[in-house]
């Protein structure tokens, strides 16, 4: 077991308690923004060389963002560690009941490569903040900024609580054999089934991050300039690699035409009319994926796009038009700058063909009449929802962020981030005193003492006559 | 299989329906679960009592009591559980609609187990139907009475195809593990805890696991010793030991060793009278099984009190053992029966220690008059839960979460905690169409300066 010594180096720290103090876990954080900011450009850098992508998308999702969980964290910290107290009942009226916020240990952190920092960082943010050692394995498909964390990171955290593994599959694989207090993996269904059943074998609680086929219905009462916008800037943001971007479009027959032109405006508006000459489109990860996408491409017809250069592993900001659910670009998360619409009657069949499908994490609506957005909202499930709009319940640190059914299970961002890597632990605190109040409570049992009890101890209903 | 898939199917469909959402409905299947456990009250009392020999008392207030209770809350809470809760905004979303709503998961399983068997399906019960769920209930074929009874009366007052009952052992159980479901709650051992989070990963289901562990009771040498006996012999030997928050073994300093026993002894007197064999009010072991699983855990132990048997009744005396070694048997697996080991300890730290170097218990306790003390003893253990110069009442409280860490489990319940463990929690953004004019600051071609406005 290549990690066995690594780990129990972080568990005896852990065990050294050094992590618990609220100062401690300040300073650590404090630490993390000095890395945000001193290694600022070189994250810019490694995520260009990683995926192309703009600085100004680095910039927002890799340095922004961040700072701004940072900064939620580091202004709640005190309160959010506080212990809760809670009602008591009669019986409890003098003592002492409430809920200690307790770090579960060592932790580990699994991400992906599409938005390589901020995947690892923000969920690194909440272990720290909840008092925990921590193991971050960055993903080693974007390796330039592998490459960066595995580096730098260590200069600006304390290396005998937090340290970062670097490696593919089976280093992975051999770090999951150890016993974590709690993983946290983003990444897909596959990964995330394979991830919580080495957690099994620990009982290691975990939360999964995953994906989906986001949709995004547009319904026929709207402003299609708008619209387009707001599609076409979740769907290319990082060239379509992002899990909660919008996957595929539903719509009316007679919303594809008037929406086509559109997008084919925002396209040029963002990117120019040759987006591979824009500096704001990014590229894809790898050969694998590139290799991917462009099968998918044969889908439907391409509307709008479909160029693509190999060398620069290069898809054009693409949509496929009249694609059918059997179609492969149907079949699949497409994590790409390709949005397949498929044509639907209406906003029931809308709803019913979202409803035969997993779950996904995200669902959009977009419609200028409130109640559509509101029945899409109602008679769906998934982990988050939009309306009139892209990827904007991300940004909110007070939104909770997570799957449902294959997207994923648990969630973070903001105040659930610490709340994800803490346990809430129910504490009582009675007196000595006081005893013959127990004494209905113990054997030899009666009537009489019984009534003491239920007297004391029951929750009677406000308003609700008994006698019914 | 076919049936499992069935059965399962069934819950889906009546699920997918979506008749279990609106709120109404949730409250009028919760009234109806109340009617059914004033109306079945005596055939779930004459159940608890062949499994388990469980006097009337006992099981209505541990049992009957409790669930009552949990209905009235839920009932109660439930509008307020279920109101979306709006979230604060920021600059960009100032105009927005941000909340967070509650939805159902889908199909809920609850997988109960034999010591407390009533209230083990139902409290999970309550709080998957408060959040709109379907639900199956697999009540633990060990206690066989509760079982066939919950398999028999709860048809008769919930909608039966969105609640139903599966009764069987292990086989069936696999079989169920199969299917795929949304949430599943299991309280049990932390073997079968594995397994069932093992079956659930196949499906990316969340799981609750309500496990358990040896719950360590310190008590200080500063403390009423005869009040900290009294409280610690209660939670001890109710149910026969058979409470997955029982104190499970006591740490003390060897100087108090003897009075620890005495005050105990006294206080057994004082509970079950001097044939204790006889009283109305001590259990028994569930079966022979177990029975001859905590028999085995006195051997080469020094009986201190109690340490008699007879198999034919799985009857075990409330027993106390001395000086216990912490390599022992009876050291290592939870006990779940009546018998108490005493470890000694020079000082709180050894005992901190002690509970350190095993797994994360499902509850801790800790006896002194030293505030200062308990504070040290809460901050550097971790368990599920705890409570201090008393136990098991924190389980009972009903704001405070009820579940483990580590090996003692994972997710909690009770009350409010039911309720969001079987919810969704779905972030709600909702935007306008118009003020495009914002928006233009996010899009391509970006520049620096926008980023830091």
């Amino acid at each position: 077991n290549p990690f066995a010594g690594l780990v129990s180096h972080l568990r005896a720290s852990w065990l050294s308690g050094k992590t618990r103090p609220m100062e401690y876990r300040m300073a650590q954080l404090e630490a993390l923004g000095c890395f945000l900011d001193d290694k600022k450009q070189e994250i810019l850098e490694a995520t260009a060389s990683d995926l192309g992508k703009a600085p100004f998308e680095a910039e927002l999702s890799e340095i922004l963002l961040c700072k701004n969980e940072l900064n939620v964290t580091l202004n709640n910290l005190s309160s959010w560690m506080r212990d809760e107290k809670v009602d008591r009942n009669l019986a409890m009226q003098l003592d002492s009941a409430f809920i200690r916020k307790d770090p579960y240990g060592v932790v580990l952190i699994i991400a992906p490569w599409n938005y390589p920092i901020h995947l690892f960082l923000v969920p690194l943010i909440g272990a720290i903040a909840a008092g925990n050692c921590a193991i971050i394995k960055p993903s080693e498909i974007s390796k330039n900024t592998e490459r960066l964390v595995a580096e730098s990171l260590g200069c600006y955290l304390d290396n005998d609580c937090f340290a970062v593994v670097t490696g593919g599959v089976p280093e992975t694989t051999r770090l999951l054999e150890n016993k974590f207090d709690y993983i946290f993996f983003t990444g897909s269904p596959l990964v995330g089934r394979i991830v919580m059943t080495a957690a099994a074998k620990h009982l290691t609680p975990v939360t999964l991050e995953l994906g989906g086929k986001n949709p995004c219905y547009v319904s026929d009462t709207c402003d299609v300039t708008n619209v387009a916008r707001r599609v076409a800037w979740g769907r290319f943001f990082n060239a379509g690699q992002t899990c909660i971007a919008p996957d595929y479009l539903l719509c009316t027959i007679e919303t594809q035409e008037k929406l086509m032109p559109a997008l084919r405006e925002a396209i040029t508006e963002f990117f120019g009319p040759n987006p591979q000459e824009s500096p704001d489109f990014g590229r894809i990860v790898s050969d694998k994926q590139f290799q991917r996408l462009q099968a998918l491409l044969g889908s439907g017809r391409v509307a709008i796009g479909g160029q693509t250069d190999e060398a620069e592993r290069y898809i054009a900001p693409t949509v496929l038009a009249d694609v059918l659910p059997s179609d492969p670009a149907m079949q699949e998360e497409i994590f790409g700058p390709i949005l397949p619409i498929v044509i639907i009657a209406n906003m029931d069949e809308a709803i019913d063909f979202i409803n035969s499908r997993e779950r996904p994490l995200a669902v959009y609506a977009f419609s200028s009449d409130d109640k559509v957005v509101n029945q899409v909202l109602e008679r769906t499930s998934s982990g988050g929802f939009c309306g009139n709009d892209t990827l904007m319940q991300v940004t909110l640190t007070s939104l909770p962020f997570g799957g449902i059914g294959s997207s994923g299970l648990g969630r973070h961002h903001g105040k659930f981030s610490f709340d994800t890597f803490c346990h809430q632990r129910g504490c009582l605190k009675r007196g000595m005193g006081r005893e013959p109040l127990n004494a209905p409570r113990y054997p030899p049992y009666s009537p009489q003492k019984f009534g003491v009890i239920r007297a004391t101890s029951q929750v009677t209903r406000k308003n609700g006559c008994t006698l019914l | 299989m076919e049936r499992m898939q069935q059965i399962v199917g069934r819950a889906r469909a009546a699920f997918s329906s979506g008749r279990s959402r609106p709120l109404e409905f949730r409250i009028q299947q919760l009234k109806a679960l109340e009617r059914m456990v004033q109306e079945k009250e005596k055939e779930i009392l004459a159940a608890l009592k062949a499994d388990l020999n469980k006097s009337g008392p006992d099981a209505y207030s541990h049992e009957i009591l409790g669930v009552l209770r949990e209905l009235v809350l839920t009932m109660e809470k439930l509008p307020s559980w279920a109101a979306p809760h709006p979230v604060k905004k920021d600059l960009l979303t100032m105009r927005d609609e941000a909340y967070i709503g509650y939805e159902p998961l889908g199909v809920v399983l609850v997988i109960g187990a034999w010591n407390y068997p009533f209230v083990l399906v139902m409290q999970p019960l309550i709080g998957a139907i408060a959040a709109g769920n379907a639900v199956v209930v697999k009540p633990s074929e060990v206690s066989e009475n509760t079982a066939r009874l919950v398999a028999e009366i709860l048809p008769q007052y919930l909608d039966k195809d969105l609640y139903s009952v599966v009764t069987g052992g292990v086989p069936e159980t696999t079989d169920l593990l199969t299917q795929r479901f949304d949430h599943i709650l299991y309280t049990g051992n932390s073997a079968v805890g594995k397994i069932v989070m093992a079956a659930a990963a196949k499906h990316l289901t969340p799981v609750t696991l309500e496990l358990g562990g040896k719950s360590p009771c310190y008590i200080d040498k500063d403390c009423d010793l005869a009040v900290a006996c009294r409280r610690i012999t209660w939670g001890k030997y109710m149910n026969c030991g058979q409470t997955c928050i029982a104190p499970d073994y006591i740490l003390c300093d060897p100087s108090i060793q003897s009075k620890v026993v005495e005050n105990i002894k006294a206080t057994l007197k004082e509970f079950y009278g001097e044939d204790v064999k006889s009283s109305p009010d001590y259990g028994r072991i569930v079966n022979q099984r177990h029975f001859r699983r905590v028999k085995s855990l006195l051997e080469g132990q020094k009986i201190a009190y109690g340490g008699e048997t007879d198999e034919a009744s799985c009857f075990i005396a409330p027993t106390i053992l001395t000086d216990v070694s912490p390599e022992s048997k009876v050291m290592e697996e939870e006990i779940f029966g009546p018998v108490l080991p005493i470890v000694t300890v020079k000082s709180v730290e050894e005992a901190i220690e002690f509970i350190n170097l095993r797994e994360k218990p499902l509850a801790l306790y800790v006896f002194s008059n030293n505030k200062q003390l308990i504070r040290r003893v809460i901050a550097e253990t971790s368990s599920g839960g705890m409570t201090a110069n008393d136990v098991i009442m924190h389980s009972v409280v009903p704001d405070l979460p009820f579940g483990g860490v580590g090996h003692s489990g994972m997710g909690a319940y009770h009350g409010r905690y039911s309720f969001e463990t079987f919810s969704h929690r779905r972030a709600c953004l909702i935007r306008d169409l118009r003020w495009e004019a914002v928006n233009k600051l996010r899009y391509p071609p970006g520049s620096m300066e926008m980023v830091h406005l």
